[in-house]
């Protein structure tokens, strides 16, 4: 045991028997007894519940009137229950970060059911251990930090201009960035949108209509973000307009770059005149289709799912679908043939879509990709998969569902804003799952096909999830962070190589010229304590709150001394 | 879950349901009743001492019905909030028999057999229904004989028969074995009541109940009314050992399901049910296929579908990834019939349109994607709230609202709406977070104003 701090250290254990969770299969005398023969352990109780409301008490009591300045709960998962003992310890006026918490129920009388005495024993040295570490805790206290109420939204799409005016509706004052001269987006390319086949055009005058009356909205066109400095609630962003550069104090960040139709001339002879994208259809549908087409071919998954994008696109076959229809609004002779692998028309709107298409007249033909379709001058010849024969269509004109595909600027907005891509460079949400909205940075959100392509209808539930997300920290007005971070312990081993500043995911380090040279600065407020940085810190300079080198030193050292 | 559980800002009242919501956006009044748990819920800590000790047994309808629980139960191992309920129905002590175990084995003090249902007043600016879906019956489609064979499950049940907490503990055992196993353990039991009382008699009497039977045969004992009784035990006593040691037998012989085939499209995109189509199954069978292939290398997996509908964000990539690595075949085609083949293995009829065939395969088990039906009581519950249901009883929203009913104040998210995946209803619960919050905040800055 190293030798600081020694004289006045009082831990108090408390062993909880979880009923007879942990109770059945240890043997808590055992344990209670060994508990009382580690070094500065003054108290030991057993409780039949530590977590019960007469667990509590016990504890708080036992702070007070035993003078216990570290408290260590050997009971369940820290998972479950950490906050709560913390909570009590504070209560009890103990500071919160001088406890410490020993699972001897999951990792003991759980999995060593059958071995009473191997499992007491492990109990033993998880308890030694854990008090090892408590006797050089030091106390802790919560981070402050203000955060500027005003949003970033970066993309004046659908996406973007849903939660520019979401957020403002709740009295925030939002910056939406552009870089094309008008807001819109894709939408401003689009004919009509299924499945209601609404003008698009009507959609984004109503949007930018709305924008512009909303007085807490600034709108920046033909404008770019070209520089990012700050973390969550204090950003501060470069934003180039036409007319110069602006630093503007942000709180938030929405990504809401969105997504580009690929095309390129490798696919099928692509020549934007007879073999066209569905995003050019879309203009030749806008202009009026030309009364002499009268027989559409459309070919979907062309340039996804194959090697090169192995990616499903997720809304060409919808588009496909809906294209198809209004080609036969307006030509109502025109033969539409879709050849597809999967037809995509997931849910119920969808569906309806897919099937009132086919009533429509709409031709749907299997192709298997090992035989993809030839496209030749008048027509496509392709091998139906489900008759088993190659059939010859004739073709006018030949619409390929290309996939969408990440921005081509997306790796800079990237880089500026410290998220990452996905590895077909897509936005990599915090997770698929459970954080589509969020990036693992705190204080940057997400939403949009910037993510991964998405029909009108999610991406206005995203545009107004990612408002909702966003406006958690602005709600707070400040941030309140777990002191357990990364700190520079010792200044002068840094050499400020940035290694650590490369591998943080949090964006939570930076490399400052100081009068020492330059050395790491850790951004408090970003940090998760992941302890990615202090472990790759072969100059041992970084070090975690309550994860100290020390403290974790103990533990080993602890674990290794043996009766 | 723990999140919702430990949130200074949640108040959770589960095991509770809406009975009556007045007013507008901004300003509702909502009566709850919460039903009586029978435990209390402050004291209880989940420990599940009580569930060990209940000496009634009901099928767990968390595990589908797949292995049994206790009348004093929680629903599931993680729920939140942890503590357990009794279930009226079945608590002998609250039908009005003597009982009490659960009370006497708790020691927080915590079961309360006196709660009575208690009806609270809310005062909310919106509200969102979250109440999800409801799986479709594949036993209102006879030519997939779901209640015939054992071994024709729903991807649900299969879910539970993989997971580790399930009623399995993760193993592939299929339904007809388990049913054996079952068997097997009751004629355990039963065997295990008549041997003590065999014993007795044979202290008695000092001889096998083997020996004496012999003899008895042999009508040695003819008028000995206490030996007849144990001659006519001894008789029951073998007629459960002998198919008890047949059934062991058979038993041995048992390995876990290995030939698995997932029909997608149950109930969905099936003009006799629901024509639409209900987006995730495609996934759900895939994402089975291989946590049964981790398992157990051997698995080899038949996906039957009109399409593979994997159109999030990694799913293409993870079906291919499926059919390269974890021995998935998908096959394009609907299946027509499942028939009951030899050992309970159920025989798919389909046809594999790419090839242009009509096949017959035998598996070991089968596995159906059933649809995404709107949840029992959601027409009552829109009644309640005054919102329009779709044609198909999910509740309806429009295009550029995705998530506001025809009721302002009130919004919905998740399957309530429209089938979807996981990361689209947590996106859309954000959503009616971010659509609440702008109500909230407006009826907030309203009354600021008129107190101004």
């Amino acid at each position: 045991m190293p030798e600081k701090k020694d004289n006045d250290i009082r831990i108090g254990v408390f062993i909880c028997h979880c009923g007879s969770n942990i109770a059945g299969y240890l043997d808590m005398e055992a344990l209670g007894d060994y508990t009382e023969t580690l070094p500065h352990v003054t108290f030991v109780q057993r409780n039949l519940y530590s977590c019960s409301e007469g667990g509590i008490n016990q504890i708080k009591e036992a702070i007070k009137e035993q003078n216990l300045n570290r408290v260590v709960v050997s009971s369940c998962s820290p998972r479950t229950h950490e906050p709560l003992f913390r909570s009590s310890c504070e209560e009890a006026g103990l500071n919160r970060y001088l406890f410490e918490m020993v699972n001897i129920r999951d990792q003991c009388s759980w999995v060593h059911m059958q071995e009473k005495e191997d499992g007491t024993a492990k109990a033993k040295d998880l308890i030694r251990m854990g008090v090892a570490k408590a006797a050089l805790l030091e106390p802790q206290e919560p981070i402050l930090s203000g955060v500027q109420t005003r949003v970033l939204v970066i993309g004046g799409g659908i996406s973007g201009m849903t939660s520019a005016i979401s957020l403002a509706n709740r009295g925030y004052e939002v910056v939406l960035v552009e870089k094309e001269e008008r807001l819109g987006g894709m939408l401003n390319r689009l004919y009509k949108l299924g499945p209601t086949m609404m003008d698009a055009g009507d959609l984004v005058e109503e949007r930018i209509k709305a924008i512009s009356q909303n007085e807490k909205i600034t709108v920046f066109t033909g404008a770019r973000v070209t520089a990012v400095q700050g973390f969550i609630g204090k950003f501060q962003v470069d934003v180039e307009t036409g007319t110069g550069i602006k630093n503007i104090d942000i709180g938030v960040i929405l990504v809401a770059t969105g997504a580009r139709v690929f095309a390129s001339e490798d696919l099928y002879g692509y020549d934007g005149k007879r073999i066209v994208t569905q995003l050019e259809m879309e203009q030749l549908l806008k202009n009026g289709l030309n009364p002499d087409i009268k027989n559409v071919v459309m070919i979907q998954c062309a340039g996804s799912r194959d090697e090169q994008r192995p990616y499903c696109s997720r809304i060409c076959c919808q588009i496909a679908v809906k294209n198809a229809m209004l080609i036969r609004e307006q030509n109502s002779e025109a033969k539409v043939s879709i050849l597809y692998r999967d037809m995509q028309m997931y849910g119920v709107e969808n569906e309806e879509m897919f099937r009132a298409s086919k009533a429509k007249g709409i031709r749907y033909i299997n192709y298997d990709p090992a035989r993809p379709p030839q496209v030749e001058p008048d027509r496509v010849i392709v091998y139906h998969a489900l008759l088993g024969r190659e059939i010859d269509l004739t073709a006018d004109l030949v619409v390929l569902s290309t996939p969408m595909a990440a921005q081509e600027d997306a790796n800079t907005v990237s880089q500026l804003l410290r998220v990452p891509v996905d590895e077909n460079g897509f936005f990599l949400e915090g997770h698929v799952k459970l954080k589509p909205l969020d990036f693992a940075t705190d204080g940057v959100f997400l939403c949009g096909s910037a993510r991964f392509p998405s029909n009108i209808r999610e991406v206005v539930a995203q545009g107004l999830g990612a408002a909702s997300r966003a406006s958690i920290p602005l709600s707070k007005e400040f941030i309140e962070v777990e002191p357990i971070i990364s700190v520079l312990a010792d200044v002068d081993a840094c050499r400020g190589c940035g290694l650590c500043v490369a591998l943080c995911p949090y964006g939570a380090l930076e490399i400052q010229d100081t009068e020492k040279g330059r050395k790491v600065h850790v951004i408090d407020v970003a940090c998760k304590g992941c302890g990615i940085c202090a472990a790759t810190c072969y100059q041992h300079a970084l070090e975690i709150n309550s994860y100290t080198e020390e403290q974790i030193d103990a533990q080993i050292n602890a674990f290794l001394e043996t009766d | 879950m723990l999140d919702v559980g430990r949130h200074p800002n949640i108040s959770l009242l589960a095991y509770s349901e809406v009975e009556k919501i007045e007013g507008q956006a901004g300003d509702f009044k909502v009566t709850v009743r919460r039903k009586a748990r029978f435990v209390d819920e402050d004291k209880c800590t989940g420990c599940g001492a009580c569930a060990e000790k209940c000496p009634v047994s009901v099928p767990n309808a968390f595990n589908q019905g797949l292995g049994t629980r206790g009348a004093v139960y929680s629903y599931f191992a993680q729920g939140i909030p942890s503590t357990h309920t009794i279930d009226p129905t079945h608590c002998r002590q609250l039908k009005g028999k003597k009982c009490g175990i659960c009370a006497k084995t708790c020691q927080a003090d915590a079961i309360d057999f006196e709660q009575e249902d208690r009806v609270i007043p809310l005062d909310v600016g919106a509200v969102i229904i979250a109440v999800g879906y409801d799986i479709f019956d594949p036993a209102q489609i006879s030519e997939y004989r779901f209640n015939e064979i054992p071994n024709v499950v729903t991807a649900i049940e299969f879910e539970r028969l993989l997971s580790a907490s399930g009623p399995t503990e993760g193993h592939l055992d299929r339904p007809s074995d388990l049913a054996v196993r079952a068997e097997i353990e009751s004629l355990e039991k039963k065997a295990k009541k008549s041997l003590r009382m065999l014993e007795k008699l044979e202290k008695k009497y000092e001889e096998t109940s083997d020996q004496f039977y012999k003899k008895y045969q042999d009508g040695q004992y003819p008028d000995d009314k206490d030996r007849t009784k144990w001659a006519e035990r001894y008789a029951s006593h073998l007629a459960v050992i002998e198919p008890l040691e047949a059934l062991k037998k058979k038993a041995e012989s048992f390995t876990h399901a290995k030939r698995l085939a997932f029909i997608q499209c149950v109930g969905s995109r099936d003009f006799r049910f629901y024509p639409f189509c209900s987006g995730y199954c495609c996934m759900h069978s895939i994402k089975e296929a291989i946590v049964a292939h981790e398992h157990e290398p051997e698995t080899t997996s038949f996906i039957f579908g009109m399409d593979i509908r994997a159109v999030g964000k990694g799913f293409e990539e993870y079906k291919v990834r499926g059919g390269n690595k974890s021995n998935i075949t998908y096959v394009r085609g609907r299946v027509g019939e499942i028939m009951e083949g030899p050992n309970h293995n159920p025989v798919v009829t389909y046809e594999d349109t790419r090839e242009r065939m009509v096949k017959s395969q035998e598996f070991d088990m089968v596995i159906l994607a059933t649809a995404c039906a709107p949840t029992q009581g959601i027409v009552e519950l829109a009644g309640l709230f005054g919102v329009e249901l779709d044609e198909y009883n999910f509740i309806k929203t429009s295009f550029l609202s995705p998530v506001d009913t025809s009721v302002p104040g009130i919004f919905v998210c998740g399957c309530a709406t429209a089938p979807m995946d996981v990361p689209e209803s947590v996106a859309q619960a954000s959503s009616t977070a971010q659509r609440a919050a702008e109500i909230v905040f407006q009826s907030h800055s309203e009354k600021e104003k008129i107190v101004a």
